[in-house]
């Protein structure tokens, strides 16, 4: 019954939740161009997003217009920069994860199997936190979606992307389908080539100080985020276990409450009605923190990933660049198809300077947009933490005094 | 009707307690002529033998006290000067709300400190100091120090409810044994969770002692004061039996006996009704919080792990920021994350010591309780069945009528005098029970509201400090991160 209520597709977003939301990112809203996500729909096993696109550029045919895309749709935009060699030389937007609910999805219907075994106040309680929780999983995807789309609309060369325009305003299904087994499995040896062709590239050293710093800087911080997101990510999983404690504790207090014979009884009413209370500021401290903490921990891990295979497309294009001059070099030597290695030889430094040059830019304002958006989620993280704090001393000094009162 | 004690230490003896009157020929030798204090025969449990000196007035500060400690008694017999205190029981209830007035302000410190690990190997096994200060004229002096040992406890503990339980006294639960928990201990290993178990261990029998005390028949126990005051006390034997789980076994007897009455008791008082049904709900959800809470104590210390992990993360990832204010900002982050798992390891810490152990330690009192319940009923039995015996032995009598055997006439005619002596003993005695558990029950729950009231009030309390630490941490931080520019 209660899989039917979420297949319903009910309207998630509150009012509260519209409008532009670029939850990790510092972007500035150019009047140009307005992407955000003003809507979206859950079904049974996909998530219908609704793009709405605001804009006085002259390629649309209109001002103002949305369409309903899904994931796989993203994807495929997302694959098409990557593989646009005139992209070459930008940080592509890294793509946003796949929705997931499986996880939330199974512990629902774990309830409804487990229906008949407890109270009633207790499973209205489960489902309560179950149906927050797949609601706080929906808002995150669909944020991430939308810093993705904002990205490309601020990106001053991908915004004008055909595909990009095609993907905000062609009204009918995009006819994307996801990648067969025969294309993952190109992916996947193409990512095997490429990582080891990439350990190959890592290893040239590079004559400019500005890339060979940031190759360095790449590596080592990109691992390192990649460790703060997992432990962080464990951190508010031990933090949400303990939550769940505490709800049960309150729930237990409250019978001990109704059933008890002494002057015991308000006491345990009072202190239940407290850690329910209690409880749910916890729960949302947990949920800020992977807010305002592990969600930007995961998005900087992409984009690093991201910039390390800028800095991997520069090195190829260095590499064959030294290749071509080596080559140019034989063929003078040889005094044989001089002008075919020339003319390589000019295509791939035209290449390989192109690519540093935005490249250099690009890492530039990598590091200004990573800067600004570590700043305003620590600033606000610990704005929330503060507020879920006193929030918290608030209740429990209250109870307090009522308890002394009491005596 | 009496009981046969010798050592409370062994099992088969402890069965003797449940016996029922009809089993045990000697039981019928005694009647109430031979129990005067000159007698040799007084069992200190015998209910008989303190009932019938309710006359005899002894104050409590009696010198007939002092011989008990220095003859070194056996540990289970306690002589006739018990009886004075089962005497002020036996007054009217005006005397006894004084008796309880002075429980709330009796003035006694009991502390158990200073764990010592004796020998080696296998053998070894920990030592502790039992202070107890006091102005109480019952104790020698104002402060005494002892060193006890944990099976030491647990014999006190077997003494005192082999003595008491069956007149449905609640009698405090010892701690439970652990054996994985000791061999740690005993191999030497010193890590934490050898220190932690150690200071678990501590802190119940502070708690066990202090409990034990608190009820005021318990605290003038020889038994008691030979405990807290003795520099030597006769180790006790075969330990097994003398476990937590060995006196409950025990108890539970009593739980099985009644459930082998032959008629059930027909409970003509609503109020030991109402109390048993209130007990076994109590003792549910006790359990399921307790439950509960443990499970808390657990996420909070892995919330306390992972928080460090994660504090550790921090400060690598503010390390290799090249962005020197962010840098700067991620490492504030780190502390301010290392102090917070400070936070949750102290809160943990105040979640076990003062919600885990106290639910534990009503879990098990209220196994005592329900025990005490059971005794009432197995003492209904008793006098039922004692009736029953009156019954067969006029009718056996009866028909010795017709008989002409002048000899066997009149040894029924003795049986049944004897019998009815029972009877009356019998109707007593049940009535004694039911007026001592609802004193009992009355004093117990008085307890526990306070002890509930306290130790919760106590856990909010270190809850507010908490948050009030998060607030200072996370008010020094929200600077810094502004800063970063």
């Amino acid at each position: 019954m209660m899989q039917e209520g979420l297949d319903d597709g009910p309207d998630f977003l509150s009012e509260e939740d519209r409008g532009p939301r670029a939850v990790n990112v510092d972007l500035q809203t150019d009047a140009t161009l307005q992407v955000d996500i003003s809507d979206a729909l859950s079904e049974r096993d996909k998530v219908k997003f609704t793009v709405h696109t605001k804009s006085t550029l002259p390629n649309f045919k209109q001002n103002e217009f949305s369409v309903v895309r899904q994931h796989e749709e993203f994807i495929w935009l997302h694959d098409s920069f990557v593989e646009n060699e005139e992209y070459a030389g930008y940080i592509i937007p890294p793509a946003p994860p796949r929705p997931d609910f499986d996880a939330s999805r199974e512990k629902l219907q774990k309830l409804g199997e487990g229906e008949g075994s407890m109270t009633k106040e207790e499973f209205t309680k489960m489902k309560q936190e179950l149906e927050a929780e797949y609601l706080a999983i929906f808002k995150k995807t669909v944020a991430m979606h939308e810093v993705f789309l904002c990205r490309v609309a601020a990106h001053p060369v991908l915004r004008k992307d055909l595909n990009f325009h095609v993907f905000l305003e062609y009204n009918q299904d995009l006819s994307v389908r996801g990648k067969n087994k025969k294309e993952k499995l190109e992916d996947f040896f193409k990512n095997v080539v490429k990582s080891a062709d990439g350990v190959l590239v890592a290893g040239v050293k590079d004559v400019d100080d500005f890339f060979e710093h940031e190759k360095t800087f790449l590596l080592e911080y990109h691992n390192r985020v990649k460790d703060a997101s997992a432990k962080s990510d464990r951190k508010i999983r031990s933090h949400k276990n303990a939550a769940d404690d505490i709800n049960r504790i309150a729930s237990t207090l409250y019978t001990l409450g109704t059933q008890d014979s002494t002057d015991l009884c308000k006491f345990f009413l009072k202190v239940s009605e407290l850690f329910e209370k209690t409880r749910k500021i916890e729960a949302r401290v947990a949920a800020d923190e992977d807010l305002k903490l592990a969600d930007l921990l995961k998005y900087y891990l992409r984009e690093s990933q991201a910039a390390k295979d800028l800095l991997y497309r520069r090195g190829r294009a260095l590499v064959d660049y030294e290749n071509a001059n080596k080559g140019l070099d034989k063929a003078r030597a040889k005094n044989k198809d001089v002008l075919q290695a020339e003319t390589t030889q000019q295509v791939c430094c035209q290449k390989f300077e192109k690519i540093s040059e935005s490249a250099k830019q690009e890492l530039i304002d990598f590091k200004t947009r990573r800067v600004a958006a570590f700043r305003k989620n620590l600033v606000e993280l610990a704005e929330l933490e503060l507020k879920h704090a006193k929030g918290n001393l608030q209740l429990l000094q209250s109870c307090l005094g009522v308890l002394k009162g009491d005596t | 009707m009496s009981e046969e004690r010798g050592s409370s230490a062994q099992t088969e003896e402890d069965e003797d307690l449940f016996v029922s009157a009809m089993e045990s020929p000697e039981a019928a030798r005694l009647s109430a002529e031979d129990l005067s204090p000159s007698s040799n025969g007084p069992r200190d449990d015998d209910p008989d033998d303190l009932f019938a000196e309710a006359t005899e007035e002894v104050s409590l500060d009696s010198p007939e006290r002092q011989p008990i400690l220095s003859d070194g008694p056996s540990p289970a017999i306690t002589p006739v000067s018990i009886s004075p205190r089962v005497d002020v029981f036996d007054r009217s209830p005006d005397l006894d709300e004084e008796e309880e007035e002075n429980r709330d302000t009796f003035d006694i410190q009991i502390s158990v400190s200073d764990p010592e690990k004796v020998g080696d190997g296998m053998n070894a096994f920990m030592v502790y100091k039992v202070t107890t200060k006091t102005s109480l004229s019952i104790f020698s002096r104002d402060e005494v120090c002892v060193k006890r040992r944990f099976s030491d406890f647990l014999g006190l503990h077997s003494k005192l409810a082999s003595k008491y339980m069956h007149m449905g006294f609640i009698v405090p639960p010892a701690p439970e044994k652990s054996i994985v928990g000791m061999t740690k201990v005993k191999v030497g290993k010193e890590d934490l969770s050898s220190v932690e178990f150690v200071e678990k261990r501590r802190s119940a029998l502070e708690r066990y002692l202090l409990r034990t005390v608190k009820h005021p028949a318990l605290l003038k126990d020889p038994d008691v004061l030979q405990f807290l005051e003795s520099s030597e006390l006769p180790r006790a034997v075969s330990t097994q039996a003398l476990s937590g789980a060995g006196i409950l076994r025990m108890v539970n007897k009593a739980a099985d006996a009644v459930n082998k009455m032959t008629i059930k008791m027909n409970e003509s008082d609503a109020w030991f009704e109402e109390k048993q049904q209130q007990f076994e709900n109590l003792d549910v959800q006790l359990r399921k919080l307790h439950v509960s809470v443990e499970s808390l104590v657990c996420h909070r210390k892995e919330l306390s792990v992972n928080t460090a992990l994660f504090a550790k993360s921090a400060a690598m990832l503010g390390n290799s920021e090249d962005h020197t204010a962010l840098s700067r900002a991620l490492s504030q982050l780190a502390e301010v994350e290392e102090k917070i798992e400070q936070l949750h390891q102290e809160q943990a810490n105040a979640d076990f010591y003062l919600i885990s152990e106290l639910l534990g330690d009503y879990v098990r009192l209220i196994t005592a309780v329900r025990g005490v319940f059971d005794q009432r009923m197995k003492t209904w039995g008793k006098w039922q069945d004692a009736q029953l015996m009156l019954q067969r032995k006029r009718e056996a009598e009866a028909k010795l009528q017709y008989a002409s055997k002048p000899e066997k006439l009149q040894q029924a005619r003795d049986e049944i005098r004897e019998w009815e002596g029972k009877v009356q003993h019998g109707e007593r005695d049940f009535e004694q029970i039911s007026r001592n558990i609802r004193r009992e029950v009355g004093q117990f729950e008085k307890e526990r509201v306070k002890d509930f009231r306290v130790v919760i009030m106590k856990y909010l309390e270190s809850l507010v400090h908490s948050q009030q630490q998060l607030i200072k941490y996370w008010e020094a931080f929200l600077p810094e991160a502004k800063a970063i520019a």
